[in-house]
């Protein structure tokens, strides 16, 4: 910020600023203008020039967000190391059939989903995404054998306030839920944002998606529906946060239904995928 | 000069500190206290951004004028509270998830407007930002104070690292989860009040209302 009071100006010029009465129009429009300029400069040369290391952090917070919900995180884990246990790979939504259109190790769905030749409008938006992207970044965890022993896929929706990013980790079965955890939302913190919250998180572990007809069975409501095995198939809503809870469950609907991954799933299972 | 700057920093940490004696800031020091570390890096950001805003303010102060003085002031105060955030999203990502919309609210701390009304509108730069200095670190010294007592009696560790053992670790220490609740704060905050205006009487405020003696009792 300039130091007004000893200023280098031209004096001819700051003479004549400085005659004009301070609480005249004139001058109140000027130092907000100036004031304005100088501080929306500050603030966007420090966001260009952070942006680089923060994008850093995501990436390594979504990779380690990835690691704990597939259950093989530890504190103090080398993420990056750790992370090489997955198979990072491609998914046509459309198809269900893996895709190799582009490298699954640099692919950003997010961005994807913003460009109009990677993605598809959805008229039918149940997660209020607006723009799906075609290929979807899948992770899938083998045993020493080859076979898949967990598949982790992305999932997003709309929240209360914020677009909630997280993954779905699937047993082999690609029905049983592993673990569910959001790595980026805005929800409210101590309402929505309990998302997060370990206890609630707890709830999916050994909950089935689908039922037996092949509908996606597994919801967040506050109680019980009708006609579902509230045991296999129930997640209890957050109190006091409704909105999110119903943003979740239309989320993990949407990407486990027929607009999401389950033709993916039913290909993995028949071995086509 | 020395003497009245170091005053001036020592002043608001007990003789007349913002949240015991003016109960200001009480907001955010409910909401981060709950673990030590994010109380510290939230005492640090407000610190800085009280000293800072109370520099440029006074830099600026023959400059602004009064009728947007309040507008100029928010607009300062709040590049500088987008440039903490920004900083801590770059090398502190944990802590800044924590914090979420705190560092924000910093904005409306009411400390870092009421140091720049009140003093650096009036005020030389240095001064000022002593003046930030000391403000910020009596709000540091209660959310510490604050952070010690909930983390330790409600988590049994400081800094995360266990002090207490606590029972789901096969210790003894049944930890107090009323502490880690926001409500616990007040009560916590309101108990550090009574205890400085103990120590220091002249703290207590006169009351504004004087109650009436009853007339002819039963």
């Amino acid at each position: 910020m300039p130091n007004t009071e000893n200023t280098t100006a031209p004096a001819g010029l700051w003479a004549r600023f400085n005659s004009i009465p301070l609480d005249s129009a004139p001058r109140t429009i000027t130092v907000a203008v100036v004031l304005c300029l100088i501080c929306s400069m500050i603030v966007s040369g420090a966001a260009v020039m952070l942006k680089p290391q923060q994008e850093i952090n995501k990436t390594l917070d979504k990779k380690t967000n990835i690691l704990k919900v597939a259950g093989l995180y530890q504190d103090g884990v080398d993420v990056e190391k750790a992370f090489g246990a997955f198979e990072p790979r491609l998914v046509d939504v459309a198809t269900g059939k893996f895709s190799d259109a582009e490298d699954a190790a640099i692919y950003d769905q997010r961005a994807a989903a913003k460009d109009p030749a990677l993605s598809i409008a959805l008229d039918n938006d149940p997660a209020s995404i607006k723009r799906q992207a075609k290929l979807a970044s899948v992770y899938l965890l083998r045993d020493d054998a080859g076979r898949i022993e967990r598949i982790i896929l992305p999932v997003h929706g709309y929240g209360l306030w914020s677009t909630l990013y997280g993954f779905i980790a699937l047993n082999a079965d690609g029905n049983e839920v592993y673990g569910l955890r959001f790595y980026s939302h805005g929800e409210t913190p101590g309402l929505g944002a309990e998302v997060d919250n370990p206890k609630w998180m707890a709830q999916w572990p050994g909950k089935l998606v689908y039922g037996d007809d092949g509908s996606v069975d597994i919801g967040v409501s506050k109680s019980v529906p009708a006609g579902i095995d509230g045991s296999r198939y129930h997640i209890d809503a957050i109190a006091g946060a409704t909105l999110t809870s119903r943003g979740v469950d239309n989320l993990v609907k949407f990407w486990m239904g027929e607009q999401g991954f389950k033709t993916f799933l039913d290909n993995l299972k028949k071995g086509e995928a | 000069m020395a003497g009245k700057d170091l005053s001036m920093l020592k002043d608001p940490m007990v003789d007349n500190n913002p949240i015991t004696l003016q109960v200001l800031g009480i907001c955010s020091a409910l909401a981060v206290t709950s673990s030590l570390k994010v109380a510290l890096v939230m005492a640090i950001a407000v610190t800085l951004v009280t000293a800072f805003s109370n520099f440029f303010i006074s830099l600026l102060r023959n400059q602004i004028p009064s009728s947007i003085r309040i507008i100029v002031q928010m607009v300062i105060i709040a590049s500088l509270v987008i440039l903490v955030d920004q900083i801590l999203k770059a090398y502190l990502y944990e802590i800044s998830k924590t914090l979420s919309v705190f560092v924000g609210l910093i904005i409306t701390n009411c400390i870092v407007m009421g140091r720049a009304e009140a003093y650096a509108m009036k005020n030389p730069p240095i001064p000022s930002f002593l003046d930030g200095i000391g403000n910020g670190l009596g709000y540091s010294l209660i959310l510490l104070l604050v952070g010690v007592i909930r983390e330790l009696f409600g988590a049994g560790s400081l800094f995360g690292v266990q002090i207490l053992a606590t029972v789901n670790n096969g210790g003894w220490y049944v930890p107090n989860g009323l502490l880690l609740l926001p409500p616990s704060a007040f009560f916590v905050i309101g108990l550090l009040i009574w205890g400085f205006r103990t120590w220091k009487p002249a703290q207590v405020e006169k009351r504004e209302y004087k109650i009436m003696e009853s007339e002819g009792a039963h």
